[in-house]
């Protein structure tokens, strides 16, 4: 086992990128996710790490140049947020279609306008139907040891896609925790490098990025959706063996509190830390209530939430994204409302939109929503609000 | 076109193309909605169609060719209607007119 040192979130993400020997890093700064990127530079100028730096005009040069360096065969990494994200999106839908095992950082960030550098989930949100593996970490050991776990399943023949690794702006990319630091022996066991994809070789051509015309497009889309499928197993397997080696488990999905709870919030992020504080506050007052953290968000493990919210009276879902005309407007809440329909499961819903553009959730929120549920989990669904509740927002 | 094309399960992944040079298979004479026919006795063997083609489906062959006016050239301008997408660019630019956009008619 590593060493246990003070890293912010961003430091704790370059760390994990060195020790999985990234060959490229292709990047363009944008707050709040600079700092990953400006930390793996000093990485390659002090010879700690034997990778090239390809420094661009934009982040859809960045991806595009990870696009080209991945299939060449290389381990690439790179990061962004917010506008990046929203740049990149175009060659999003490239790479996770030629099947290439990149990782990249969304150090989350709300979108413009107004202009805000501050947290929430809009970034994240808004790719999530690129076509790769998203996670989101709930603190910044998590974001580390998120990156050793994203290249180990990104590189899985049976899956090939590039994988996003999250962590909220600020409240984790610039807070310091104690970082139990995996070295690069550790995580090339554990993640070894192998070419497992088609890569642009002169001594055995091939071509990458043809035309798919109606004849053979949508094949390949079948074989995404197949890949994607595929992946919950491999990621099941990957975070066993994680836990297995490195004596920390991260579930795609994980529950906190009551073990017959009638009451639950879900969440994503640092928030999930929030709210077990919370609950840990309140334990003494015997409520049955919990929480449910969601990190796995693609593929979306529907399985797993439905068995832990299958048999709870009423759950409320908080999403720190908001989509305005969508059937529901928080993202989250839209995903675990199929699930539930799917599985033919009554569980009531209620939808919480809050923290939009880094305004903290706090535990005076956390404690609205859970008086909320408690008081409209009687009641009839024909009695419950369809819109969103939005916390925190000034009326 | 073979008559069963491969299922999603027996493709290579990503629409890698594996075998260098296959788009010499891919035909594409259902693109045209018409032909282009060179009159060979107007033709003045300019090579203006050949240079401008885009595909290159002009094909400047070693065929000798006696006009009605009794001029003979060595060679002719002849079309590859296996790659030709009918787009018609040379007979915009042929600077006599010796081609005539035919419609297809299947």
């Amino acid at each position: 086992m590593g060493k246990v040192v003070p890293l912010s979130g961003n430091s704790a993400v370059a760390y994990a990128v060195k020790s999985a020997d990234v060959d490229v890093i292709s990047a363009y700064p944008i707050t709040p996710q600079t700092t990953i990127v400006e930390k793996l530079a000093e990485f390659i100028a002090n010879g700690e790490l034997d990778a090239e730096m390809i420094h661009v005009e934009s982040e859809h040069s960045a991806l595009s140049a990870a696009v080209g360096a991945a299939a060449a065969g290389a381990r690439v990494y790179t990061a962004s947020s917010s506008q990046g994200i929203a740049l990149m999106y175009e060659i999003m839908f490239i790479a996770s279609s030629l099947r290439l095992p990149i990782v990249m950082t969304i150090a989350t960030r709300a979108l413009s306008a107004p202009i805000n550098i501050w947290n929430d989930h809009s970034d994240f949100m808004a790719v999530s139907d690129t076509g790769w593996i998203m996670m989101m970490a709930e603190n910044n050991q998590e974001a580390h040891d998120d990156i050793i776990l994203a290249y180990k399943i990104a590189e899985n023949p049976e899956v090939l896609l590039p994988v996003v690794t999250a962590l909220d702006g600020y409240f984790m990319t610039h807070t310091t925790e104690p970082i139990n630091v995996i070295e690069r022996e550790e995580a090339l066991s554990f993640a070894p490098k192998r070419k497992t994809w088609f890569t642009l070789d002169p001594d055995k051509p091939v071509t990458m990025g043809a035309l798919g015309d109606p004849q053979w497009y949508f094949e390949f889309k079948k074989q995404q959706y197949e890949a994607m499928k595929k992946s919950r197993e491999v990621i099941e397997r990957s975070i066993d063996e994680f836990a297995r080696v490195f004596g920390r488990r991260y579930n795609a999905v994980e529950f906190y509190g009551d073990e017959n709870p009638e009451v639950v919030l879900v969440a994503m992020g640092h928030v999930v830390g929030n709210i077990r504080a919370y609950l840990n506050k309140m334990r003494s007052k015997n409520s049955r209530v919990g929480v449910l953290k969601v990190k796995l968000y693609r593929p979306f493990p529907e399985d797993l939430i439905v068995r832990y919210l299958e048999d709870v009276e009423i759950i409320g879902v908080v999403d720190r994204a908001l989509i305005p005309g969508s059937s529901s407007p928080g993202p989250l809440h839209s995903e675990i409302v199929t699930a539930l329909r799917k599985h033919e499961v009554n569980t009531k819903t209620l939808s919480f939109v809050t923290g939009l553009g880094g305004r903290p959730v706090t535990h005076e929120h956390i404690g609205v929503m859970l008086s909320k549920l408690s008081e409209l989990k009687d009641k009839p669904v024909s009695e419950l609000p369809r819109e969103p509740l939005f916390i925190g927002v000034r009326e | 076109m073979s008559s069963r094309l491969p299922s999603w399960k027996e493709l290579p992944i990503g629409a890698v193309i594996l075998e260098p040079g296959s788009s010499r298979r891919y035909k594409t004479p259902e693109w045209r909605t018409s032909r282009p026919v060179i009159n060979q006795d107007k033709c003045i063997r300019c090579r203006i169609c050949w240079s401008y083609c885009p595909e290159p489906a002009i094909i400047e062959a070693d065929k000798p060719y006696v006009t009605s006016a009794n001029k003979r050239y060595e060679i002719s301008y002849l079309i590859d209607y296996d790659y030709c997408k009918g787009c018609g660019i040379c007979a915009q630019e042929c600077p006599v007119k010796a081609i005539e956009m035919v419609p297809e008619v299947r």
